[in-house]
């Protein structure tokens, strides 16, 4: 039913769409009727699948490095007091730069390839993902930390036991920003410099009036975001059944 | 495992500007059990919390001692008065938490019996939302009782359960906690009657020994001087919060 309602969705913005071409007459070279688009996404489909593998790598191995870098630092964050007072304030404050004026220095240090996109990518979720995630582990009861201290447990295994399972559904809501954010990241790098990935392409199209292709890229870039947050909603959706055991319930736990 | 000591509280508790308590002196004597009762907010939960030496909301100025003089909270069990169980774990996982959290190998074959006493034989391997809240203070109390230590503090541990139930509860744990300093808390008069060696009452100025039956606990739910005991006591309480 959903998908249903989705395909309606964009039938009809394909159609308002198309409408808004035909009545204002707006040339093709400022906006593409869908159907141009279209053609154009088929006449240069191994061309967007190329470029788009090489965004989709960038964005993927970016999500995996900030999040691996930024659930590090919250648990570092969590099991120490002086960390935490230290280090909170040091890591709001650098989120006062923003990230994309770093684009041109990025290019600089890493070069044009994948390795300053993943980096760009990383920084841009890192903070999301530590905030969120450092959140949950330091959010548990209260009494929950009494008890464990009464029954002698070592902070590392409270940490394991206790503070990670339970705010694995805030590292989630760390992750579904993480997967808006990180295309973005990955693309700004490439505007900023690159020979390959969506962002480049969509640069290359606009500057040989390939508007067509462009608006192509475009929704090739908005499909792999859309598929992304799909895949790690499902992603956060698991965390949070784990922390409140109704994955256990299915009988899909951990196996002991 | 060393004797349980005997452990006694002195001093008194503000919250704010306000006195809770005291000064006041609560004892408990060596291998015996006490039942704590009093009105609703009067500081038994407090009590508990600061004998296991745990942050209160208030300011307490006085001593927690054991007649040993070795130190206290790694003696304890303690079982708070919420389950206090994990979501994400079996209910027999939930049972050995504290080995897990020393980083022991705990004892499953212990927690399968002690979880068959209390009655969650069928349920070790379910999730917590599929249990009762009986239930669920029952696996609570496992997890208390499964802690060999010699001072164990429990408070209102069969408030959530059935009369059967909580009978059987009460019975299972004088029998597995025999010979220990417990405290228990409760503001059911047949329970305490029932279990204490020691009756204590507490009220803000003080907390008042209440004379137990003659006989020794666990006594019979039917000995006609525990009932008269409990009679009396619920008369008393009766009074108190008028
Ligand atoms: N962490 C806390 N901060 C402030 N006040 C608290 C805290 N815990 C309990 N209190 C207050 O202390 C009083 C005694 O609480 P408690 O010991 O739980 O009473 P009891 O167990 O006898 O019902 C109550 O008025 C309660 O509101
Ligand atoms: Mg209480």
């Amino acid at each position: 039913m959903r998908v249903l309602y989705g395909l309606a969705a964009l039938l009809l913005g394909l159609l308002l769409w198309q409408l808004l071409v035909w009545i204002t007459g707006t040339p093709h070279f400022i906006l593409p009727s869908p159907l141009r688009v279209a053609q154009a996404a088929y006449a240069s489909r191994a061309l967007i699948l190329e470029h788009a593998t090489v965004t989709a790598t960038e964005v993927v191995l970016g999500l995996i490095l900030g999040t691996i870098l930024g659930a590090i630092t919250a648990i570092q964050l969590a099991s120490s007091q002086w960390a935490q007072r230290l280090l909170l304030p040091i890591l709001v404050f650098t989120q006062a730069v923003p990230v994309f004026a770093l684009a041109p220095i990025l290019t600089l240090w890493f070069g044009y390839g994948m390795a300053s996109k993943i980096v760009m990518a990383v920084l841009i979720i890192y903070f999301p993902v530590t905030s969120a995630f450092h959140d949950g582990l330091t959010r548990v009861d209260s009494g929950l930390l009494d008890l464990a201290r009464t029954m002698g447990a070592t902070r590392w295994q409270v940490m394991r036991r206790i503070r990670i399972p339970h705010a694995l559904p805030s590292l989630g809501t760390g992750l579904r920003l993480a997967a808006v954010y990180a295309p973005i990241g990955a693309v700004i790098g490439e505007w900023v410099g690159a020979s390959k990935g969506l962002g480049y392409l969509m640069l290359l199209a606009n500057g040989r009036v390939k508007i067509d292709l462009m608006f192509a890229s475009l929704i090739a870039l908005a499909l792999l975001t859309v598929v992304l947050h799909k895949l790690v909603a499902i992603l956060a959706d698991h965390l949070s059944a784990y922390a409140s055991g109704s994955s256990l319930q299915k009988g899909l736990g951990p196996k002991k | 495992m060393t004797p349980p000591p005997a452990i006694t509280l002195q001093g008194s508790y503000t919250l704010g500007d306000t006195r809770l308590f005291g000064p006041l002196s609560v004892h408990l004597p060596a291998g015996q059990w006490t039942c704590l009762l009093g009105p609703s907010g009067v500081g038994k939960s407090t009590i508990l919390r600061l004998i296991l030496d745990l942050s209160t909301g208030g300011q307490f100025t006085g001593s927690v001692q054991a007649d040993d003089g070795q130190p206290l909270p790694d003696r304890i069990s303690y079982m708070a008065q919420s389950d206090l169980l994990l979501p994400w774990l079996t209910v027999l996982e939930n049972t050995v938490l504290g080995a897990r959290l020393r980083g022991e190998t705990p004892d499953m074959d212990r927690a399968r019996h002690l979880l068959t006493r209390v009655g969650l034989e069928a349920h070790q391997t379910k999730t917590l939302a599929a249990l009762s809240g009986g239930m669920r203070q029952r696996a609570a109390l496992a997890r208390a009782l499964i802690e060999d230590r010699p001072v164990v503090l429990l408070d209102e541990p069969f408030s959530a359960l059935d009369a059967g139930t909580r009978a059987d509860m009460q019975e299972l744990a004088a029998e597995v906690l025999q010979d220990k300093t417990v405290l228990l808390v409760t503001h059911d008069p047949a329970e305490a009657t029932r279990l204490g060696h020691q009756i204590l009452l507490l009220s803000p100025d003080e907390a008042t020994v209440w004379a137990p039956p003659p006989t020794p606990p666990i006594r019979a739910l039917q000995d006609p001087a525990t009932l008269a005991c409990q009679a009396e006591l619920l008369a008393h309480l009766r009074g108190q919060v008028r």
